[in-house]
């Protein structure tokens, strides 16, 4: 149990340290241009169709959903309002967190990983660089920039999916008023906290992912369990901090 | 037989580890090493696989930082040495990982590159940096492999490449984690001719950590001869005397001295190391 518990509070002590030290590059030169250049490309563009994807799917299936209850107190017209508030607060920035960490944060934990177990971050230290510097930092940054750019394109195709289903399949509703009724749902303060949240969620996704791909052990085997607990832990510590960052704006208003 | 005393470090020590000890979470991986090794001299550390070999190797370039006792590389004191000063130590340094440990996403040239082009106190100007990877390169006979990735090379091939990124930099030291592992003989012949001919050519300090005792008899016996391009036998014992072999047994530093005295032996530990060459 003890050992358990110090092995915890080492594995604490290793992330805040990585983290820190990703965080403080920002400020330090060498800074990696490319590096984040390439990453932003693997990241972001790698991610763009299954996030869309997702995105229209999800906002098709919530007008599906909602579409009885609204039928039953005759409110099918404010279909629009339901589809924007639940894309736009919850669903676009939780939804994507977890395709992008079920896509990146593995990817980053297995890339970083193998290199770890084929010492090349050994190499890279023992050639002048820091690792931290060189890997962890510039894809903190490239993921932080393009996280809520893929939120925004999730949430606007979720919102188009919603469209289809509630105009031209169950017409539910008309054109203008879909429309105007999800513009209207939107306040300052959903936009804020929709973009945020992935803003948020992205710097968790990379220091998750990063972290386990710096401290693997134990060859491939280590790898791949490198990559599996990445994933996990991403994805709960998305919906933990998700919980919070809505508390913090509801206590706002 | 060198002393391991605590005195203080000489100008012409290249490499000095005192008393140090690593612990593990529940092992110890060193126990109290000491050894010291000077400009031009080759020293040859064997020992069974987990003996501490790597890390010894790796606390002598400051990836690991050991728990007790102090460093010395260049005749400076780097116990307590920032990253930075690390750094700058580096560039006087050059190393072979175990499986090349060249990065594989980048092209060769780009890999031999990299020291050049990224420890700073090597101070490279951007338009020798292709030429001077040129040279290493044909150093290790790989001069038309500048544009493939490791992936495409054989595993002898990506140690030579590895050479070439280690001694790139002109370094005083190199170090080698075990260059012949999982290599057939002939390839490893290869391979320890390179690093004869970088010590011969270069007159560079060399630590060689190896499971197999031919690599060091190559050492001690054999230099590079450079009108002919290959290993002759060395005359005179001039090489042997400049060559040591250290044993690492769980951690400990078990055996130090010359070739003769490490075939002498009659420890069983130690002797396995001798013996497998006579069979």
């Amino acid at each position: 149990m003890l050992d358990w518990l110090k092995s915890q509070v080492l594995a604490l002590q290793n992330f805040v340290t990585l983290s820190g030290r990703a965080y403080v590059n920002l400020f330090r030169s060498p800074h990696y241009v490319d590096d984040i250049i390439i990453q932003m490309d693997t990241i972001g563009v790698g991610s763009l169709p299954i996030v869309l994807l997702t995105g229209f799917f999800s906002g098709a299936t919530i007008t599906l959903q909602m579409s009885r209850a609204l039928n039953q107190y005759g409110a099918s017209g404010e279909v629009g309002q339901i589809v924007a508030i639940s894309l736009v607060r919850e669903l676009g920035p939780v939804l994507t967190a977890v395709t992008v960490a079920g896509r990146n944060a593995s990817g980053m934990a297995s890339e970083l990983g193998s290199m770890k177990v084929t010492e090349q971050i050994d190499a890279m230290r023992a050639l002048g660089t820091d690792p931290a510097q060189k890997l962890v930092t510039p894809r903190l940054v490239a993921i932080a920039i393009v996280q809520p750019l893929l939120t925004i394109l999730a949430d606007a195709i979720g919102l188009f999916g919603g469209y289809i289903m509630a105009v031209l399949a169950l017409h539910l509703t008309t054109d203008t008023q879909y429309w105007s009724s999800a513009h209207q749902a939107l306040e300052y303060n959903d936009l804020l906290q929709g973009l945020l949240k992935p803003f948020i969620f992205a710097q968790i996704i990379a220091l998750v992912g990063c972290y386990y791909g710096m401290f693997t052990s134990g060859g491939a085997q280590g790898v791949g369990r490198a990559t599996t607990q990445a994933v996990v832990t991403s994805i709960v510590w998305v919906f933990v901090v998700n919980l919070f960052i809505g508390q913090f704006f509801i206590n706002l208003r | 037989m060198t002393n391991t005393a605590q005195s203080p470090a000489l100008p012409n020590e290249v490499l000095r580890l005192e008393n140090i000890t690593l612990r593990f979470e529940d092992s110890t991986a060193l126990d109290r090493v000491s050894f010291v090794l000077h400009q031009g001299e080759t020293c040859i550390i064997q020992g069974a696989a987990g003996s501490g070999k790597t890390v010894l190797l790796k606390i002598a370039l400051g990836l690991i930082k050991p728990d007790e006792g102090r460093v010395f590389v260049f005749g400076q004191d780097m116990t307590a040495a920032s990253e930075r000063d690390w750094m700058d130590a580096r560039a006087r340094m050059g190393i072979l990982f175990q499986e090349g440990g060249l990065f594989d996403s980048m092209t060769i040239e780009d890999n031999v590159g990299y020291p050049l082009e990224n420890i700073k106190a090597v101070h490279c100007p951007p338009a020798e940096v292709r030429p001077r990877v040129e040279e290493a390169l044909q150093f290790v006979e790989l001069g038309h492999t500048l544009d493939k990735v490791p992936s495409e090379l054989s595993g002898g091939m990506r140690r030579r490449v590895g050479i070439a990124r280690a001694v790139v930099t002109r370094p005083q030291l190199v170090l080698y984690d075990s260059p012949t592992a999982g290599l057939d003989p002939i390839t490893a012949t290869t391979i320890m001719a390179l690093v004869a001919k970088e010590r011969d050519t270069r007159q560079t300090a060399t630590a060689l950590a190896t499971h197999r005792y031919q690599d060091g008899h190559l050492l001690a016996n054999y230099i590079w001869d450079p009108d002919r391009g290959e290993l002759v036998p060395a005359r005179g014992d001039c090489t042997a005397a400049r060559t040591r072999f250290v044993v690492m047994g769980d951690g400990r530093l078990v055996f130090e001295g010359s070739q003769a005295e490490l075939e002498a032996s009659t420890d069983e530990y130690i002797s396995q190391f001798a013996r497998r060459w006579k069979e």
